[in-house]
């Protein structure tokens, strides 16, 4: 038995207490513990995208990364992409695109397109793709997804959440 | 002791792993092999990620570097340093392009992110990516523990599949890349069935020195995932003196088939990866020798020499 231990997470702002084993996956502790489910957890494997957050603005794969690596440091998960009243511009550029299928892999997409647009607020076709890399669709809907991070690309895109 | 500690100095984290603690940095390939069973962690763990000592990509003193015939320093690579630092880093791309070249072929954005050189190099894997462009590159690891320090060559590190001869007391603190030759280029190339999260089938990296004539100075060839470590290929120097052309590219790719010794698994057969890491072999000496000429090939070169098609939302793909 491993000895559990406490700390915080900061997730999309807030503070939340965590405790568990040393091993405990980000993953784990956000959709078990602090209770945000919308991250998906997909191949537990380092290889899909399904579990991607921000960790202090950088994506990273939830699943393979301790969760108690992460205190300190900002995490952003899809739910903090809305203001949790209205959606954010990627959430609605996604919708009006139809880009959503199952939508099991748009939480992932929807983080990795914000790490991609807030580095580079226009991105070429093939700049998206490879921003989109590791994100696996089993629907296949890649043309859709690629087309609502264009539609924002764009026009410049503009990471505040959309007034009115 | 605690089960989970943040260091932030080499020695603290060298303290606690001579206790027993292990390191995890980006967690990439640890999380996941803890889950899998294949080396489940410890009671102990230290993030070393938060380590400044361990960051940055900086010159070094010629005597660290060794004599290379030039004036220019090389490079010491922090343990920490990420894929995605590798192939953006105007040192490493410019005058290390093979080493940029196998950063920028990991994973994904998020993989290159997360994972770090260090964790690479000890993760011992033949498959790796930034493997065979160390060795081409002449690169040296620095090890650390409370017991002191030394510097190892990468044969003497990597000993088998996921295996090295570091201590378990001891922490890779940094890659020593020395200085390059003039009129020199290296480039790493692998075959890969997609372009990203992927694995090497197979690959090889070249560095190569031209003379002012444009014959072959100098030559080291390595070769990914065709045998139980990183292989570089022995017997090249009779090539030296010779111009860079369709025979001496052949010479070097029947050289790397005859010293492969490949499996078969999943990616492949052993008779497929013999013929095609000549392919690699041939590949990268021939866009080392061009960036040794001094033409531009953007990292990563794999979409250079036409490995990877061109995609095209409106069905123009290439």
């Amino acid at each position: 038995m491993t000895t559990s231990i406490s700390y915080l997470l900061t997730v999309n702002g807030v503070d939340y207490p965590v405790s568990g084993a040393n091993h405990l996956s980000l993953l784990n502790a956000v959709r078990n513990q602090v209770g945000l489910t919308g991250t998906k957890e997909g191949c537990d494997d380092c290889e899909c995208g399904a579990c991607m957050m921000l960790l202090d603005g950088q994506p990273i794969n939830s699943c393979s990364y301790l969760a108690a690596q992460a205190q300190g440091r900002e995490i952003t998960t899809v739910e903090g992409l809305s203001d949790g009243l209205d959606l954010g511009p990627l959430q609605q550029a996604i919708l009006n695109a139809g880009g959503v299928q199952c939508g099991f892999c748009t939480p992932g997409m929807l983080i990795s397109a914000k790490a991609l647009l807030e580095e580079n607020n226009s991105p070429s076709e093939e700049e998206i793709r490879i921003g989109l890399s590791g994100n696996l669709c089993r629907c296949t809907g890649y043309t859709n997804i690629v087309s609502a991070v264009q539609s924002l690309a764009a026009g410049g895109y503009d990471s505040e959440p959309e007034s009115g | 002791m605690s089960a989970f500690t943040i260091a932030t100095s080499i020695d603290e984290a060298t303290a606690l792993m001579a206790e027993g603690a292990r390191v995890v940095a980006g967690g990439t390939d640890l999380v996941v092999g803890h889950r899998q069973g294949k080396a489940p962690l410890p009671e102990q763990v230290v993030a070393i990620d938060r380590i400044a000592e361990l960051t940055g990509i900086a010159p070094m003193a010629d005597s660290n570097a060794g004599s290379n015939g030039t004036n220019s320093s090389g490079v010491r690579i922090g343990a920490l340093v990420t894929h995605a630092d590798l192939m953006t880093d105007a040192t490493v791309v410019g005058s290390y392009s093979a080493l940029a070249d196998g950063a920028a072929l990991v994973g994904s954005p998020a993989t290159r992110n997360a994972g770090t050189i260090g964790g690479n190099i000890m993760n011992g894997s033949p498959a790796m990516d930034t493997g065979s462009p160390l060795v081409v590159l002449g690169a040296r690891f620095e090890l650390v523990s409370a017991r002191g320090t030394r510097v190892v060559e990468p044969g003497d590190l990597w000993t088998g599949p996921g295996e090295t001869s570091a201590a378990d007391d001891e922490l890779l603190v940094a890659c020593l890349l020395p200085p390059r030759p003039r009129s020199s280029g290296s480039a790493y190339v692998r075959l890969e069935y997609r372009r990203a999260m992927e694995i090497a089938v197979v690959g090889a990296a070249a560095s190569i020195g031209l003379d002012d004539d444009g014959s072959l100075a100098s030559i080291r060839v390595a070769l990914t995932a065709v045998a139980p470590t990183i292989l570089e290929v022995d017997g090249l120097d009779d090539l030296v003196g010779r111009a860079i052309d369709d025979q001496l590219l052949s010479a070097v790719a029947e050289t790397a088939r005859s010293q492969a010794v490949p499996i078969s698994d999943l990616r492949a057969s052993d008779e497929y990866r013999r013929h095609t890491v000549g392919v690699m072999a041939k590949r990268a000496v021939a866009a080392a020798a061009a960036r040794a000429r001094g033409e531009h090939l953007a990292v990563p070169v794999n979409r250079s020499v036409g490995i990877g098609a061109s995609v095209s939302i409106s069905g123009g793909s290439e």
